[in-house]
Parts: C-alpha cells; structure tokens; sequence
C-alpha cells in the first residue's frame, strides 16, 4: 500500500492528491521528490490532498514538515486538505495542526490562495 | 481469559494464523522487518480484544519502535537482528524490541512539542510511542537497547 500522487492544477493552484500511506521509505521519498519537483518549475502554490492518506508515520510527519519549510523557503505556500481522522489526530497530538493551513474543502483552500 | 498459546517464529514467517500468548522473531535490519513487526503487533492487539482505535495506536507504537531499531539503532546493517518478544499475559500486551546498535538514551531527546523544535523533520517516533502506549521502558544491553510497550487490556468487554 505504497503512497499515490496524481497532480492537477486549479486557478493556478497545483494540487497533490496523495492516497495510502506517508512512512518511512518509500512514502516519505516520493513526497519529497514530488515537492521538489514542483519548486524546481516555479510552482508557489501547493495543496497537498490528504483526503485518502490513512496512515502517516513520525517520518511521514517530518516529510510533510519539511515539504512545508522547504516550500516557505523558497517563497511557495504549501496547504493541506482533508485531513482524516487518523492522520488528524496524530497532527494534532504533535501540534503540528497548528503550523499548517489546513482546510476541510477544495474551494475554500483554492480560494485562500487569493 | 486469552490463550496462552507459545509460538516461536524466526524471519518471514507465515503470520496469517491469529497470534496469541506469546511471539518471538529474530529479524533483519530492514523494513520488510518493519511491515512483518507491524503485521504481527496488529494481529496481536485486534486478537486481545481492542478496539480499532486502540489497536491502530498499538500497531503505530510497535512500528514506529520496530522503525527505530532497524534505522536508529542498527542503522541497517545486516550483521545486526532485530527481536521482537510479544506477549498478551492476560492483563496487558507486552512488546519489546532489542536493537544491536548504540545505545538510546531516552533522557537526552528534545521535546518534540517545543516550539524550537516543532518544524524539526525528525525526533517524533519515541513521543508517538509514549502517547500511544501505558508503559514505554528503555534498558540498555551493551551493545543495543531493548524498548518495552505495554498496552492494558480494556478493563470490561468480551470475555467469552
């Protein structure tokens, strides 16, 4: 159950829609490439779709972590988008729920970008 | 009142049967090691009677310290095993995982929930651990350490 990533773009906004798991290996390598990827062509906004990632590891955690500074550095914004329930609640329990932009639906996240 | 089966299985063994009592592997350093840990300790908490909620944060601890045995300690050296000693003794479910590596002094990690160390990319799996778990204990085994996850059953539930 390795992670997907299918990339699409709204008003401008490159969105990551991620599904599976983000652990160590081969998750956690994949999003870093899939981030680099992006801030290697210009692209400064990001939201990354949690809404079908149903498991992410400490490593998981310092990925998205680092995709999110990284992205800062570099004059980009990264977002997420639906969290669920697991994922959340270990976000939360880290009190990483309180760096990010976290949104529960597409639009209002597309629009915050305005 | 749980079975108190004995079963001693050594590298990638078949765990499709459901695991109770009691579990030994002795394990290479590497993540297939990881997945076979995390698969054992999720048949484990699920077959003690758990809830669902319980049994993913039983499994997250024990993968998350099978993950720091195999990284942190041996650091994927394949002259080193990780054990793994699983027990349900009716009470609690007991997980340890030994390392053959340096040695983890528990006391020296930062706290990951300072806000200096809040967007540090590591240092979260020990605090997963302890949040997810009753009892976390270290003990150092020159070389290595040996890091023990206890889990209390649910005091009232099925016990037919």
């Amino acid at each position: 159950m390795a992670l997907t990533i299918a990339s699409r773009e709204v008003d401008g906004v490159t969105v990551l829609d991620l599904g599976g798991r983000i652990t160590l290996g081969e998750g956690s390598v994949q999003l870093r490439e899939a981030i680099r990827d992006l801030i290697s062509k210009g692209s400064k906004s990001t939201l990354l779709n949690l809404s079908d990632v149903n498991y992410i590891d400490s490593s998981g955690l310092g990925e998205l972590v680092s995709a999110y500074t990284t992205s800062k550095n570099q004059g980009a914004s990264l977002k997420l988008l639906g969290l669920t329930k697991k994922v959340k609640d270990v976000l939360q329990l880290t009190k990483l729920y309180t760096v990010f932009d976290i949104y529960d639906d597409e639009a209002s996240a597309i629009a915050s970008y305005k | 009142m749980p079975a108190r089966s004995e079963q001693t299985k050594r590298a990638h063994t078949d765990l499709s049967e459901p695991i109770a009592g009691r579990l030994t592997l002795q394990l290479a350093s590497t993540m297939e090691s990881v997945s076979e840990i995390e698969s054992a300790a999720e048949k484990m908490a699920s077959a003690a009677g758990f809830d669902e909620d319980d049994a993913f944060h039983i499994t997250m601890a024990v993968r998350e310290a099978a993950v720091n045995a195999v990284l942190h300690g041996n650091e994927y050296d394949p002259a080193k095993k990780v054990t793994v000693a699983f027990e349900d003794n009716g009470t609690s479910l007991v997980f340890k995982v030994s390392d053959e590596g340096k040695g983890l002094d528990p006391d020296s990690l930062p706290d990951p929930l300072a806000a200096e160390n809040l967007l540090r990319g590591t240092g979260r799996g020990i605090f997963l651990i302890r949040s997810f778990m009753d009892e976390v204990h270290f003990r150092q085994l020159h070389p290595g350490t040996e890091m023990t996850l206890v889990k209390h059953r649910p005091q009232t539930g099925a016990s037919a």
